[in-house]
Parts: structure tokens; sequence; C-alpha cells
């Protein structure tokens, strides 16, 4: 049983420290829509994401008034669509387009997928495909893209870094009369999970079952509150206060998830335990390591209180849970953290720090606005750091970078909503072409060898 | 089912009396009770069974959510496991 502090706590913790359901994310397994044309494919994709997901808002919605839990967003995953189009990827904008329907027709926030897995190599359908991400980005609402480059196992695919690096530019450059959006729904992996409920990321992995419900949980207020309340506390006491914080967070997350599956006829796929910030006053993973002493965010020390925090949500939330996956440790995107906002606004955090503290959590250079005239290949340079530290580090890592077009260092975007507004930050003006263009691949890290 | 009822504000006459009748009208009943005042802050919680009650769960919370607008307290309505799952291992 509970005491009556328990729920005067959860009560606490949802209105005044943002706790949250980030995001019900259904997968859905789009393999069986396969037909001999593009026309004929688009229409089974989108009547089976209709069918399968119909009932998710409504379901969230239950959900959230009955726990007494806001649950943010309503998503979909599928399959990624390369692999519905290999026979025709020059026709694979309009499975773009039936999935932006089918996301408008069930009033989710985000559906991701329009994705492809080219890690060891570019085949000569996802090379096409991959051609055609910023031209869907641009003509969809919804819609969000991912293209896994690397992985541990099989090492760097740097022909698709530099594809990467020039549909970034080319994203942002076709949505430029909105700060360059298109980019903000695209996303660079390195060893990319097939779990993954968060944007703009997901996409429902082939090794997966037909439909699943994954739940993202979040809550960077309730750890930065749980923080306050021991301000003299070491380093040691404040990682179990982080771990037990984790801990309900999760368990919260736990009970809708399952619930929510077996409500959607789905499988209860995992919990993914990050602490997703949201432009929220008090909502910033940022302010959590100030609180825990680092004077402005990407100040010395940051690294280090960030792998600190990353493991204790870890190992709070793993006890918490059944099923853990997704990405699973702390974000540390720009735009949406009200913290970062404020460091890059006076300079203290800059993509060097940033790139340092990806090395130590999930998951990557996120939501960073650059100078629009920054060249492709300088993009897929970034993209390629990110995919080593991956790649060396076992992990998940990403790139979501925003070359803001006819903006630059001074300026600012401004994307509203859970995407925030950000500064634009400074990039090295060295070129770096001459590594992007000699291709190949950066062969796999020899502890990647383990059979 | 059962369902945990709290009711937070600044303490006046007559909260318990128009939060359990109008708990009751709505078919569900109250098993367990408590109060604290902390200087001019009532804080009560009530566990409800709702077996009986004549609407949802999430529909209820909402019509509480509302009671306590019109009568200046915050009423919040959950169900149980909410509290289980999060505060026991």
């Amino acid at each position: 049983m509970f005491s009556n502090n328990d729920v005067l706590e959860t009560i606490a913790m949802v209105q005044e420290e943002h706790l949250d359901i980030r995001t019900i994310t259904m997968g859905i397994s789009l393999l069986g829509c396969i037909r001999d044309s593009a026309e004929e494919t688009a229409q089974r994709v989108y009547d089976l994401v209709c069918k399968k997901a119909e009932n998710i808002v409504r379901t969230a919605a239950d959900l959230s008034g009955e726990y007494g839990i806001p649950i943010v967003n309503k998503r979909v995953s599928v399959t990624p669509v390369s692999l519905l189009c290999a026979a025709f990827p020059e026709k694979a904008p309009l499975i773009g387009k039936a999935l932006d329907d089918a996301a408008a027709t069930l009033g989710i926030d985000f559906l991701g997928g329009y994705s492809a897995l080219v890690h060891k190599a570019t085949a000569d359908y996802e090379r096409v495909f991959i051609r055609t991400i910023p031209e869907v980005l641009a003509s969809t609402k919804r819609l969000c893209s991912s293209v896994n480059v690397g992985s541990t196992k099989s090492g760097i695919n740097m022909e698709a870094v530099k594809l990467m690096g020039e549909a970034f530019k080319e994203a942002a450059f076709l949505t430029k009369d909105a700060d360059g959006i298109g980019a903000a729904k695209l996303v660079a992996f390195c060893n990319a999970v097939e779990d993954n409920p968060f944007m703009a990321g997901a996409f429902h992995g082939v090794g997966e079952a037909d439909v699943v419900v994954n739940v993202g949980v979040s809550g960077p207020g309730v750890v930065k509150s749980a923080l306050e309340k021991i301000p003299e506390a070491d380093l040691t006491e404040a990682a179990e206060m982080i771990k037990r914080t984790a801990f309900k967070i999760t368990r919260a997350g736990q009970l809708v998830a399952k619930e929510a599956a077996k409500r959607l006829n789905a499988q209860f796929g995992i919990v993914d335990l990050s602490l997703a910030p949201t432009p929220a006053m008090g909502d910033s993973v940022a302010q959590i390591l100030e609180e825990l002493g680092v004077e402005t965010v990407g100040g010395h020390g940051t690294t280090a209180a960030l792998a600190m925090l990353n493991d204790a949500v870890k190992k709070g939330g793993v006890m918490a849970s059944s099923r853990v996956g997704g990405l699973s440790g702390a974000f540390i995107p720009v735009s949406e953290d009200i913290g970062m906002i404020r460091a890059a606004e006076k300079g203290a955090i800059t993509l060097d720090k940033l790139e340092a503290m990806t090395c130590v959590c999930s998951v990557g250079l996120d939501m960073i606005a650059i100078p629009g005239d920054t060249p492709a290949t300088t993009i897929a340079a970034m993209i390629a750091d990110e995919a080593a530290i991956g790649m060396i580090n076992n992990k998940t890592t990403a790139v979501r970078i925003i070359p803001a077009p006819g903006k630059t260092v001074g300026d600012q975007v401004s994307f509203g909503g859970l995407l925030g507004r950000a500064p634009i930050m400074a990039v090295h003006n060295c070129d770096s072409s001459r590594l992007i263009n000699r291709g190949g691949n950066i062969p796999a890290p020899i502890h990647s060898f383990k059979n | 089912m059962r369902a945990v009822v709290t009711v937070t504000g600044k303490d006046k006459k007559g909260i318990i009396a128009k939060v359990s009748a109008f708990l009751s009208e709505k078919g569900a009943n109250i098993e367990d009770i408590s109060q604290t005042i902390l200087g001019e802050y009532f804080a009560m919680i009530m566990i409800v069974d709702m077996s009986e009650a004549k609407m949802g769960l999430a529909e209820l919370a909402q019509e509480c959510a509302d009671l306590g607008k019109q009568i200046g307290m915050s009423i919040y309505m959950q169900h149980e496991d909410i509290f289980n799952a999060m505060h026991n291992v």
C-alpha cells in the first residue's frame, strides 16, 4: 500500500515538476503491405496504419484521465520505408505521403520511419531513397526520417555520411521559410535502435512484432526537484537520489505502457528511460547539471555530472521496468531545453562541448542550429565524428542539426512547440571536404570481433 | 477497482461534506478517509471503490476537477495503481 505522503508526492510531481509520459509510440510492421506498385503499396500502408492505430489518441486520453498523468505525444513508428520500395525507390515519396496522411487522419503528433539502414553499404535503391528524403520532409508535416550510417559491428559507411550531409542541407533549404524545420525532422544515426519511441529517430525494426507499444517517460523537473531537497549532499548521495527518482518515473511509464498495449491489442514493447527536456521552465536536463553544481551547463565538470546523471537514471529505471529499451539516457537537445538555450545564448556551451557530452549520454548532437552557409561536407564531418563516438563506445549516437538558411551566428531560429528555439551556434570553419570525399568505409573497430 | 481522491487547498468549512456528497451521488463508495491540516492548508485523501460508479474513472476525475474549481480547492481522482506502481518495489 502507499502512504498519504506518497500520494501527495505523485501529485506534486505532475502539478509542479512536469512529470509526464512523453510519448506512447505504436510500432507497426509494414512488410505485409508490399505490392507490385508504389501506388498499391501506399494505399495498403495508409489503410494498415489507420486501422492498427485508430484508437491510440483516445486510449492515451483515457489513460491520462485515469492515472492523472499527462501523456504528451501520441506517435507511430513504422518499418523503414526504404525496405518497402526497394523495387521502386524513386516512388518512395508516395509512401511518405500516405504515411503523413495517415498521421493526419489519426490525429497523432509524429510518425517516424521514412528511414534507411545503410550502416555497412548503400544499395542502389537506398541511394535513390535517401535522395528523396529532403523533398519528402519539405512536403509533409508529421513524417520523420532517419538513416543509420554506421554501427559498431560494421563500421561507418562514409558514402552514406556524405549523402546525409547533403540531405540536411537540402532539407533545411527546402523549408527556408520555416527556419529550416525540415532538417529538424531528420536524424543520422550510428547504432540505431529498433524500438525507439522518440522522434525524429523512431522506426519499427524488422526484428520486432507486428504491432508493439513503446513508451518514453520523462521528468527532468522531477529529478531536479529531488536534488534541490539535498543541496549539501555528496555525489554518491545525489546519484542515489536520482536512481530512486528514476525508479518512480519509470514505474509510471511501465504501468501506462502495459495498460496501453493491452487496450490497443499490441505487444508491450519497451519503456525508454530517457530524460527528455522540453522548452518549459523547470523541465530541463541542463538545469539538473546546474543543480549538481556546474554554474552554467557547458562549463568544466558538465561531462562528469552528465555521466553520473545518465548512469543513475538507467540504474533506477532498469529496476523499475520489465523491458527497457530504446535510447534510454539523458537527452541534450539544445533548442528543446531552456537551460541549454540560455547557455548557448551566453556562449557558455559550444558544439565541441556538446560533442564531448555525447560520449557519456544518449544520444548526440541534437536540435542544434548552425549557420546556413555551412558546407554539406562540414555537416557530413560532424556526422562522422558523432558516428565514430557511437561506433567505438558501443552506443547509439545521432546528429539532428539544422543549417538555418540565411542565418548566421548571432541569429536565432524558432520552431515553436516542443521543438523550441535556438541561437545559431558557431561551427569550425576549416575544410573537411577532402576527408568526406574520400568515401569508402571506416572499418569496424577491433572490439567488434567478439564471435 | 479503487481510486484515490485527493483534495488540497486552503482550509475552509464544509469541504468533506461537499466532496463526499458529490462522490456518493456518483456511486463512488468511500472506503477510507484521512486528512491533515498544515497551518491553513488542508489535504484530504480518500480511497473510493468504483465498482458501482455511474461513469468511468476518467470522466469522473474530470468532474472532480470541475467541482474543485467551484469550491476553490484542487481535487484529483486517480486509479490507485499509479501509486502502487510508483511507491512500491
